[in-house]
């Protein structure tokens, strides 16, 4: 890797004070990070070391939300209480990503900043608009089976790969953060950005700006929620398709909706428009294929990922029967 | 007299395996070694122009850049097959011009202190090219196609009897289909990995090779350099699967680049770089025709291959192997073709040609039985081959009727509902599939040394290595058995060049092909402690008849009477030896391959002479193995679930019968049979490199992408053997294990899921979205 140098934060203000260059960047976990570097995709000269930043807890606020402190490692928060009673979707989706191993070392705020698994983004040798601008997509064009459909554009179409995020978009969850600036909180769905043109900003951060927590709102009814994944095999890859979904129903009717997607858009996608369509409607088959496909509509797919089209529709029809099914 | 040979005995290197202990070919720390990283090129065929190593030599730590401009001339390599030494290119000599032949191909080896400093350095080397227009596409350039001559696995290419053409016109029961199989890359959990220290004129090479006896001859050879100074060591592998089994760049070039700093070097090939630069399988695009009457007696079997090959060098993936000898039928065809690509030349990857050609062939047989309405396991008993019928020869054994019946009755064969898609679990579509497994039993020229020491332990020396496969366990038991010792007295050294030559790890045939050595070198052992005895008038078996004496327990005693006797240290001590050694070589091989093994460490002349008197090693050679053909079979039986919304598959139960003659160890032989079946898994639901189809550059290059079964892909595995010794091949009557159990179970799980679904995928991997 590009040599770099380390420097240790001991508070959330001497971090910030650190994150003074494009050059440098934060590490918790370091289980993407340090991959990146390793491979020349990532070449900060400066690493600001988070870890011992008192960020580590999970609490439930007055108002019934969850505050949870950006370095909760992945697992800690797939097993939390609080988090497999009131999301379970969360915890399943934060379980059926990567490995034990990997889970145990991932912060929550870095998986909000997990790079997309492109292969042309990985592999220096290729050109790549996200880690190069300007220097073309050759996924466009080249071997793209686990590219987005959803969010693309003509300068990129790498997914977003995170499953975490996917119920957290689901939720609407804020993301808290600090900075030079003071502190903010930024609505999920505007956290992550679609690639235009200008696919190398993956995220509305500044720079300078730390996550510190996600806050997860008071949603009584995504305790009936459910994360369905689907990939080549069983454990340990990241999803061809995934479906985050919560339904609120009474007496055969659909009150309320929330319904995410992973492994099909350039960021976490959340189908306002499938909530649409479900939410009023009967619990019925019928009605969970016509919210798969409304949030397909837009589906723009390429050589070798049309199959994602229909395959996470199906992917939303059979989350949604799971937790409809659900008493 | 067989004490432990069978018994499922713990790995002798367990312990240090699990405790780090195990010293792999990486993990020499020699004193003032550094470590090489490897520079490729970015282009897909064309010449370097010019490449820039200032910058890199100026990086910290540097101590030397290696480019073709300042290599050393390496020599045309003077072996070309894995047992004598093969290099995986050899027209593609790493670091000796401006060609560049493939994208990821080897261009620079930059050396620093340590790892971290070359790494870097090695991305501060600059080249331009002159691009040349390259081709890489198999299908696209499928006009290009020319008949294979022949393997180098020494399996022919191209097989004829009777007419299958014309037979097929008037067959009342006809498939024709084609069949596809992608690139598949090793992955041995252990990289290529070689450590290179000069010590004057002499080269000692640790070495992550299945083959230290052929790869000291090809140093030898290519860096021009006596083989007597050349040394390969080789301890531990973690895995080859065939990927180390020709010589690929890091050997040399570790050589090379020590040579040119001086000191020693460590060249480990990356993940990423053992997808360009270490060989792969082939795809293969494979059209079946079978031809039966109505009963289903195979009338015409036809099976064409098309595989790839490269501009330096040709592999043919032999898919059709087994098609000429798996089935009873008067009219066979067997062809294949290359077409040459600029990619990595494709090398042996477990069960070469087996492995692609089961699935392809008994997915056919699958198709015909369900078209003809007959049972797929009454199908193969139908068409069951008694004798080999290319060759005319019969098998030295084959109990696969017994292995059908057996692997029916544990997966319950009988009691399913053969009717596709009519099963059902839950959510899921149940379906179960079943393949025949054959792969070749060979065996090949072997010898090894036995000494026996005063102090009551035995010894044994072997330039074969174990590739991670349980090699020193059974070698422990084979020569604790002759020697008439427990295994805890008996040490087993391999992976030596300088060791008595053994066979190279490939073809699964070390265990046929060592064994025997090893077995007559300890007895040849026993004999002259025998004949010291009678010889001695102070020991109670003195003037006894040899045949007469019974070597048991480190005790020699007669065979009536067990109370006159006595230990061997005795033996030894009084008569002032500190040790007996006996070495032995058989010279008998199974294969079709016209290289001789290589001579490898110790004096070729000297043991082949002791061998003449060693009654063992000359029993084994009288052996009129004339009027045979030496083949393992078995059966592959799975049950699957399949999701039939989300296309998703899990093998949920998978049995395997397999008839490999004498089971050596039961509990290292049933790992082997298991592990392959799981490569199978791999193979028929995961793995596939994709190259990016505009520029012929993998792009699913690391364990992320490149998908092998993890945990939760397992079903539940059952292994059985036969387990009836095969005395023709060798007096162990051991056949090998290495391969057999990655055939036929691709071809299983194809057809448990065509069952399940009513699907026929004939493309591999069989992921989700073929089953929309």
């Amino acid at each position: 890797m590009e040599p770099f140098k380390l420097v240790r934060a001991q508070n959330n203000a001497s971090a910030i004070a650190a994150s003074n260059s494009k050059e440098t960047k934060f590490i918790a976990g370091g289980t993407n990070i340090i991959d990146l570097m390793k491979l020349y995709v990532e070449k900060p000269k400066q690493l600001v070391d988070v870890t011992s930043l008192n960020l580590k807890q999970i609490e439930t606020q007055p108002d019934g939300s969850v505050k949870i402190g950006a370095l909760v490692k992945n697992s800690d928060l797939a097993y939390h209480p609080v988090i497999k009673q009131k999301y379970p979707f969360l915890s399943e989706a934060l379980l059926s990503g990567a490995s034990a191993q990997l889970r145990n070392m991932a912060s929550v705020g870095g998986n909000l900043l997990q790079r997309t698994r492109c292969y042309y983004f990985y592999d220096t040798a290729f050109p790549c608009n996200k880690r190069e601008p300007g220097s073309g997509c050759p996924a466009i064009s080249g071997y793209n089976r686990i590219h987005a459909v959803l969010g693309t554009s003509d300068k990129c179409i790498a997914t977003s790969p995170s499953d975490m995020c996917v119920p957290m978009a689901a939720l609407g969850a804020m993301i808290q953060v600090e900075g030079p600036a003071g502190s903010r909180k930024i609505p999920f769905a505007d956290f992550h950005r679609l690639p235009g043109d200008t696919p190398q900003i993956d995220t509305n951060l500044k720079q300078g700006e730390l996550i510190t927590a996600v806050i997860l709102p008071s949603l009584p009814f995504a305790a009936k929620s459910h994360y369905l994944k689907v990939r080549d095999r069983a454990s340990y890859e990241f999803a061809l398709t995934s479906a985050a979904v919560a339904l609120d129903i009474s007496n055969g009717k659909i009150n309320n909706s929330r319904i995410a997607l992973g492994g099909v858009g350039t960021k976490p996608w959340r189908s306002f428009a499938a909530e649409k369509v479900l939410n009023g409607a009967a619990a019925n088959t019928q009605t969970y294929r016509a919210a798969a496909e409304a949030a397909m509509a837009g589906a723009k797919p390429h050589k070798y990922n049309a199959f994602k089209v229909e395959l996470a529709k199906r992917t939303i029809v059979r989350a949604l029967e799971t937790v409809g099914g659900m008493v | 007299m067989n004490e432990t040979v069978g018994k499922p005995i713990d790995r002798v290197d367990g312990k240090l395996k699990v405790t780090g202990g195990a010293t792999y070919s990486a993990e020499f720390n020699i004193k003032n070694m550094v470590h090489g990283v490897a520079v490729t090129s970015e282009i897909t065929k064309g010449r370097i122009q010019n490449i820039n190593t200032g910058i890199a030599e100026k990086s910290p730590g540097v101590v030397g850049v290696m480019t073709y401009k300042n290599s050393m001339q390496l020599h045309s390599p003077q072996t070309s097959s894995p047992g004598a030494g093969k290099f995986a290119e050899k027209d593609l000599l790493p670091l000796q011009n401006d060609r560049v032949f493939y994208d990821g191909q080897i261009i620079a080896v930059v050396m620093a202190e340590t790892l971290e400093q070359a790494e870097h350095a090695a991305t501060l080397v600059k080249v331009n090219y002159q691009r040349e227009e390259p081709v890489f596409d198999l299908e696209k350039n499928i006009e290009k196609a020319y008949e294979a001559a022949s393997a180098s696995t020494g399996a022919e290419t191209q097989t004829k009897r009777g007419n299958a053409t014309e037979s097929l016109k008037t067959a009342s029961q006809k498939i024709e289909q084609t069949y596809t199989t992608p690139v598949y890359h090793h992955n041995a959990m252990e990289p290529h990995a070689t450590i290179a220290l000069w010590q004057g004129e002499t080269v000692l090479l640790y070495d992550a090779t299945q083959s230290v006896a052929g790869t000291q001859g090809l140093m030898s050879s290519m860096l021009g350099v006596p083989k007597e100074k050349v040394r390969v060591v080789s301890y531990y592998l973690g895995g080859g699967f065939g990927s180390k089994g020709f010589s690929w760049p890091n050997t040399v070039l570790a050589a090379m680049a020590a040579k040119l700093v001086s000191r020693p070097v460590k060249l480990v090939l990356t993940r990423q770089q053992q997808f360009t630069t270490a060989g792969r399988r082939s795809q293969t695009i494979q059209k079946i025709s079978l031809g039966a009457d109505q009963s289903g007696k195979l009338s015409a079997i036809k099976h064409a291959s098309t595989v790839e090959s490269s501009f330096v060098d040709e592999f043919v993936e032999t898919a059709g192997v087994a098609t000429s000898m798996i089935y009873s039928s008067q009219n066979v065809e067997v062809s294949h073709k290359l077409v040459r690509l600029n990619k990595v030349t494709p090398c042996p990857m477990r069960a070469p040609g087996e492995a692609p050609g089961t699935y392809a062939l008994e997915v056919a047989m699958d198709e015909l039985a369900y078209q003809s309405k007959i049972d797929p396991l009454q199908l193969r008993l139908i068409n069951y081959a008694d004798q080999e019928e290319q060759k005319k020869k019969k098998f030295s054994s084959k109990y696969l009727k017994e292995c059908y019946q057996k692997g029916a009755e544990m997966i319950g064969w009988s009691k399913r509902n053969p009717q596709p898609g009519s099963m059902k679990e839950g959510k899921y579509l149940v379906g179960y599939g079943m393949a025949t497994a054959t792969y070749p039993a060979n065996r090949s020229a072997s010898s090894a040394k036995a000494t026996l020491f005063a102090d009551g332990h035995a010894e044994i020396l072997c330039a074969t290595q174990d590739i991670g496969t349980g090699t020193y366990t059974i070698m422990t038991q084979t020569a604790a058995d002759a020697f008439g010792l427990p295994i805890e007295k008996v040490t087993v050294k391999l992976g030596d060049s300088e060791f008595p030559k053994g066979a190279n790890s490939g073809g699964s045939q070390v265990t046929a092909s060592v064994g025997p050595a090893i077995r007559a070198a300890s007895m040849g052992a026993v004999s002259k402690l025998v004949k010291l005895a009678i010889g001695d008038g102070k020991s109670p078996l003195h003037g006894q008849k040899e045949a007469d004496i019974t070597a048991q327990n480190g005790r020699l005693s007669l065979k009536t009477k067990p109370d006159q006797g006595e230990d061997y240290t005795q033996i030894l001590v009084r008569q002032g030896l500190q040790k007996i050694e006996a070495q032995a070589a058989t010279k008998v091989s199974t294969r079709q391959q016209t290289e001789a093994n290589p001579a490898a460490g110790g004096s070729e002349e000297q043991i082949e002479e002791e061998s003449k008197s060693n009654p063992v090693v000359q029993e084994d050679e009288k052996t009129d193995r004339k009027p045979y053909v030496f083949h393992s079979f078995g059966v592959q039986f799975v049950k699957v679930l399949v999701d039939p919304d989300l296309g998703m598959v899990h093998v949920d139960k998978a049995v395997a019968v397999m008839d490999v003659g004498t089971i050596m160890n039961l509990k290292t032989a049933k790992s082997q049979i298991m592990g392959g079946m799981i490569f199978g898994i791999g193979m028929a639901l995961l793995e596939e490199t994709n190259y990016d189809p505009n520029r012929g550059r993998p792009v699913t290059k690391d364990l992320a992408n490149y998908l092998v079964p993890v945990h939760a892909d397992m079903p539940d595995i059952e292994v059985e053997f036969i387990n009836k010794p095969d005395m023709l091949i060798s007096p162990i009557g051991a056949r090998g294990v290495g391969e057999i159990g990655i055939t036929g179970i691709t071809a299983a799980i194809n057809n448990a899921i065509y069952h399940a679904t009513g699907k026929r995928v004939r493309e591999l991997p069989v992921t989700p979205d073929k089953l929309l």
